[in-house]
């Protein structure tokens, strides 16, 4: 049993406060996922977790215990750097022991974990190796073999994937969830990188600016964001936002007429806002379909076209300037310099967003 | 005629694509004279260390430690001097100098040693031959000199004990200090770096004198030690160590945290071994200086039981001019550990005294 | 300097290396036990202060406390080394070093200051001749090195050698070369004598004469009014102008005639006591060249580190452009090349203000004072003698440390304004 609990955790450098009030409660055996631009304090706050930096206020709690005095060291979490951090001058089979021994573990126990998190990463043959003599994923396996070995409470990660190319990667993807099925283990996985995430996470931090926006599974994050900035982060492409104004509000939906034209049917709790407030509707870009008959919302003027033979993309601006894109299976005939019109999604698939605090309105319940 | 491009192609780095310019020969001319005057004063003196007293006192110019060969007397009591004859038909023989009768000499044939005649003395030439000698190198180090003025293995084990405590010494308070003021946070450290800089300017002969009184008040006067401790805490070395220090990753120091390391280990088991290339140029600096200081020992060390070498040379130095030749072998002995040194490390230190500019 | 790359190339497995790392590691893990012990007690970011712990005690004992120290001593008297015992004797010690009528003429002093004047005078002479002369040199030779010459190595590593060497050592070489029964009067004998014969000698006659006639036809060549040159060019060349000379000469000497070049003698060669000599300037000569000789080697090697740090590009770019290449040395190299050259010329200076080793077993100072440096009044003042005046040395001291912190100034606003323009 290990449980993660972090309760109004603050961080202040000097003048400047990079993390604003924390709280986040982990169970036992999930795989957490950080997500959230750079400079946003993810890694910040994965360090104050590991107890590589002092938190400012607040507490973190490893098993229900105050952890914010306890040296990192004796914190029995394991880390894995972005850059690896693996000891230079040591052979991969010292790197690994490093920990064991500083914790006084007996040698047969120490030789007995080497082989074995040495036989699970498959890297029996580059024990006696130094990382120097290693490629970019056999330096990421060491310094992940060297997390194992420690048998953790936590894993954390820190980035892990983003020295490795884009083929690597989802390899490595795959070999660190096999390592959470086979350890099962509780590990926080940092990355700015939202594919990682939803392939990977049982839950999803979404941070901005120091910020919890959102906690949850990644479906739910994708389905039902909590405001603008969630939207935008998860999902690729990007989510299309139409600025516009509320035209009427009704028992269970919303009207929005777009600054772009026409006007759009939301079915969501109103939350007390009224006509003539400024929203933002949020329509995906795989949730667009084109249209040719009277019944479009909108009208797009093609300025590119994107075909990538299994799914083509439209991108192109709205008559009020605004940027949009869309995702089509298969191939398409439309070119650039083409005029469009189109569907904005089902009902149940369009977003809104109070235009200034940009928070969703709440889906019916 | 000389022209401008030649005597720029002189100057910049690139030669003439079209095989040898005269620019080439003479910088290999140059540089072979620069050479030459290196070396020649270091070889004159190593082949003047193997001459026997008397070559030397007669500032004999050969290159060779020629010596006159000489034979037992008949009645054994001295030693005779063999000088070539010329005879006036023109032949030669050897012949051994008895002794002197007005311009005359009287010798022997060695072929006929019972008849001795006379012969002019011009019509003799020294007899020399080849004879390196030794015994200026064995007498004052494991030979039974008449007077041990020079005591060598005594000099030889105190510079060597001063170079090797002093060098480890700085190497592990400095890198201590370099890694406090690298990697870690603590209120005053700016200031403590600028201040160790600063000194880096003040050199250390202009505090002799209180230098002086404070090591003699710690009661270190005669002692190795008042020559190797004030000179431990070398900015200098704190300086180039805390440089290298800044550029190893935090990030491998917190995965030693991680790793259950004290602060101590990570100093000792990742922070030393990948300061490896800075600690070695301070090794080579320390060594340098360490073993050819002479001013600091000098006013330090006055009895001769604690001299190092370069005190004990420039002692025996100003005491014996007629022991020339032991002189000048204890001085190739003095330089040959230094000389040793430097052709296996040569590559190694010209480069790292170059990229710090130290010396 | 490289990063940490490069000693992970090393292969890991080596027994002798496993030896030491085995050694280390148990010699760091019995450090260990009490250093965790102290930062469990005290926490982590607080072992920075024990880790400074050492360097700053000795330090602050050993560097920092004398140089305030210094300036207590500089104004007290009497010969004591225990400072309770020394009488305050205010700004005496100064007056004996500055009461002088005229500093140009360091008789006119007291004593102290008559020693002190006579190393400032020598000090600056020594400096002023001996830095520029020496950074000229070991700028050609790196500029020389920096060519594309065969054995870089070898020749690089043969001029640093003297800088390995102790200055002890050093003297002593030169000491033995310089002895008036020394190899070079032998050699400077050896070679009078043999120049005075040969230029007794006939071929040597007729030699001279083929070249005077040589040089005096192009000499010829270059007067003449233009419209002659042709006629001349075709007619006589120089060489037959020389060679024709030669001939007469020869005919003439195997005629009889005294036809000689003994006007080309030189007198008698009589050895020279090149550290001795009072009346002439040859000892100061020689700690000049001593110290050159033993120090050139590293300004060398620095400047040729400078030079090779500037881009080949550079060049290459400056060749595409057409630039010759004189104009890429001035405007390239030497540009470049300057912040390299300041550092060298300064701390070259600071050096040579510091003189000591070298001079001190060379020449003793002497003759008389000719060769006697600041330093060296210094050390003398405080450690020679019977009189030992620790006072008038500090004195002194803070003298030297203005002239000094002088000098640092200067080149710390050069520098920077180097790195800031
Ligand atoms: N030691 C520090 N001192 C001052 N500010 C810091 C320090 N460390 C981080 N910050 C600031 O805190 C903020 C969060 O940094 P953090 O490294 O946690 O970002 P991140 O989310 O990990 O970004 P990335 O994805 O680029 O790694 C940044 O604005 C950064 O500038
Ligand atoms: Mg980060």
């Amino acid at each position: 049993m290990s449980t993660l609990e972090l309760k109004q955790v603050t961080k202040t450098f000097g003048a400047t406060k990079v993390i604003h009030g924390i709280d986040l409660a982990i169970n036992h055996g999930e795989f957490i996922v950080f997500v959230g631009p750079s400079g946003c304090g993810k890694s910040t706050l994965l360090r104050m977790i590991a107890g590589l930096e002092p938190v400012s206020t607040g507490a973190v709690e490893i098993d229900k215990a105050v952890v914010n005095d306890v040296p990192a060291a004796e914190r029995g979490l394991a880390m894995v750097f972005q850059s690896y951090a693996l000891y230079p001058h040591m052979s991969v089979r010292q790197n690994l022991s490093f920990g064991l021994e500083n914790l006084k573990t007996p040698k047969p126990e120490i030789e007995r974990r080497v082989a074995e998190a040495a036989r699970m990463l498959r890297m029996e043959k580059l024990l006696e190796r130094r990382p120097g003599q290693l490629s970019g994923g056999q330096r990421q396996r060491v310094a992940i073999g060297r997390a194992v070995v420690r048998e953790p409470k936590i894993f954390l990660f820190d980035e892990p994937l983003s020295n490795l190319d884009a083929e690597l990667r989802v390899q490595m993807r795959v070999e660190i969830g096999n390592l959470h099925q086979r350890l099962g283990n509780t590990m926080i996985y940092v990355t700015h990188d939202q594919v990682e995430a939803m392939t990977m996470a049982d839950r999803i931090a979404v941070l901005k600016d120091g910020r919890l926006e959102q906690f949850g599974k990644p479906l739910d994050l994708y389905n039902r964001p909590a405001n603008l900035f969630v939207a935008g982060f998860i999902g690729s492409p990007r989510m299309n936002f139409l600025s516009g104004k509320i035209a009427a509000v009704r028992n269970s939906s919303v009207d929005v007429a777009l600054d772009a034209g026409g006007t759009v049917t939301v079915p969501c709790a109103a939350d007390g806002a009224l006509a003539g407030a400024p929203v933002k509707l949020g329509v995906r870009p795989e949730h667009i379909r084109l249209t040719d008959g009277k019944e479009a919302d909108v009208k797009l003027s093609v300025t590119l076209t994107e075909q990538l033979g299994g799914e083509s993309y439209l991108h192109g601006a709205l008559s009020s300037d605004e940027a949009l894109s869309v995702r089509l299976a298969g191939q398409t005939q439309v070119k650039r310099g083409d005029a469009v019109g189109l569907m904005l999604a089902d009902p149940a698939l369009r977003y809104l967003f109070n235009g200034e605090t940009g928070k969703a309105f709440p889906p019916l319940a | 005629m000389i022209t401008t491009t030649d005597v720029s192609s002189f100057l910049t780095r690139r030669r003439s694509p079209h095989g040898w310019h005269w620019t080439d020969w003479l910088s290999y001319a140059y540089l072979a004279v620069g050479v030459l005057l290196v070396l020649l004063p270091i070889f004159w003196m190593f082949m003047s260390s193997i001459k026997s007293p008397r070559a030397l006192v007669e500032n004999d110019p050969r290159l060779l430690p020629y010596e006159q060969l000489t034979i037992p007397a008949a009645d054994g009591s001295r030693q005779l001097g063999v000088f070539i004859w010329t005879k006036p038909d023109g032949s030669k023989a050897d012949v051994a100098f008895v002794g002197p009768r007005g311009a005359n000499a009287r010798v022997y044939e060695l072929a006929n040693p019972s008849e001795i005649i006379e012969v002019p003395r011009t019509a003799l030439a020294r007899k020399d031959i080849i004879q390196p000698r030794f015994e200026n190198y064995t007498d004052p180090t494991i030979g039974s000199t008449q007077s041990r003025t020079f005591n060598f293995l005594r000099y030889f084990w105190n510079s060597t004990f001063v170079t090797v405590v002093a060098t480890l010494l700085t190497l592990v308070v400095n890198a201590m200090a370099a890694f406090a003021l690298s990697k870690y946070k603590f209120r005053g450290r700016d200031a403590m770096v600028i201040v160790i800089v600063s000194t880096l300017l003040i050199p250390p002969t202009v505090i002799l004198v209180p230098l002086f009184m404070t090591v003699s008040k710690l009661g270190m006067l005669n002692s190795l030690w008042g020559v190797i401790i004030p000179a431990i805490a070398t900015p200098t070395g704190v300086f180039l160590l805390r440089q290298y220090m800044l550029t190893i990753p935090d990030e491998l120091l917190e995965a030693a945290r991680m790793d259950g390391a004290s602060e101590w280990k990570i100093f000792w088991r990742i922070m030393l071994p990948l300061s490896l290339p800075a600690l070695s140029v301070l090794a080579i600096l320390s060594v340098m200086w360490r073993w050819n200081d002479f001013m600091w020992p000098l006013i330090v060390l006055t009895q001769s039981e604690v001299f190092t070498l370069q005190l004990g040379l420039s002692t025996f130095k100003g005491e014996l001019n007629d022991n020339m030749h032991y002189l000048l072998a204890m001085t190739v002995l003095t330089l040959l550990p230094v000389t040793l040194v430097f052709v296996f490390l040569q590559k190694h230190i010209t480069t790292g005294i170059a990229n710090t500019g130290l010396k | 300097m490289s990063g940490i790359s490069e000693q992970s190339a090393k292969p890991a497995a080596h027994p002798v290396s496993d030896a030491v790392g085995w050694a280390w590691g148990m010699l760091g893990d019995v450090l260990d036990g009490p250093f965790r012990a102290l930062q469990k007690h005290i926490g982590a970011n607080k072992m920075a202060y024990v880790f400074l712990l050492p360097n700053l005690l000795v330090f602050g004992l050993f560097s920092f406390w004398p140089m305030i120290l210094n300036f207590y001593i500089a104004f007290t008297g009497g010969q004591s080394v225990i400072l309770a015992e020394r009488p305050f004797v205010g700004l005496g010690n100064f007056r004996e070093l500055l009461d002088c009528p005229s500093y140009l003429d360091p008789k006119t002093c007291p004593v102290a200051g008559f020693s002190f004047w006579t190393g400032i005078w020598n000090t600056l002479f020594f400096a002023v001749v001996q830095v520029p002369i020496m950074v000229v040199v070991a700028l050609v030779t790196a500029i020389i090195l920096n060519r594309d010459i065969r054995g870089r190595g070898f020749w690089r590593a043969v001029y640093f050698y003297p800088v390995m060497l102790s200055p002890v050592v050093v003297a002593v070489i030169w000491d033995w070369i310089l002895k008036r029964r020394g190899i070079l009067n032998a050699l400077l004998e050896d070679a009078t004598n043999g120049w005075n014969s040969l230029i007794t000698t006939r071929p040597f006659a007729v030699a001279s004469v083929f070249l005077i006639g040589f040089f005096a036809g192009h000499l010829f060549l270059k007067v003449l009014p233009a419209r002659l040159k042709p006629l001349y060019e075709t007619q006589f060349k120089p060489l037959m102008l020389a060679a024709g000379l030669a001939v007469v000469t020869a005919v003439m000497m195997l005629q009889g005639s005294s036809f000689s070049f003994d006007w080309l003698a030189l007198p008698d060669y009589r050895p020279v006591n090149w550290l001795i000599d009072t009346r002439s300037g040859w000892p100061m000569f020689w700690v000049i060249f001593v110290y050159t000789w033993a120090h050139l080697g590293f300004y060398m090697l620095i400047l040729l580190a400078g030079l090779q740090a500037i881009p080949k590009d550079l060049y290459e770019a400056a060749e595409m452009d057409g630039t010759p290449k004189s104009r890429a040395f001035w405007r390239i190299t030497l540009p470049l090349l300057m912040p390299t050259m300041i550092v060298v010329l300064v701390l070259s200076l600071i050096r040579a203000f510091q003189v000591f080793d070298e001079v001190y077993v060379l020449t003793g100072g002497g003759p008389g004072q000719a060769t006697k440096m600041i330093i060296q009044h210094v050390y003398e003042s405080a450690f020679i003698g019977d009189a030992k005046r620790y006072g008038i040395a500090a004195a002194s001291s803070v003298l030297v440390a203005g002239i000094l912190l002088i000098l640092t100034l200067i080149q710390l606003t050069a520098t920077r304004k180097k790195a800031g323009g």
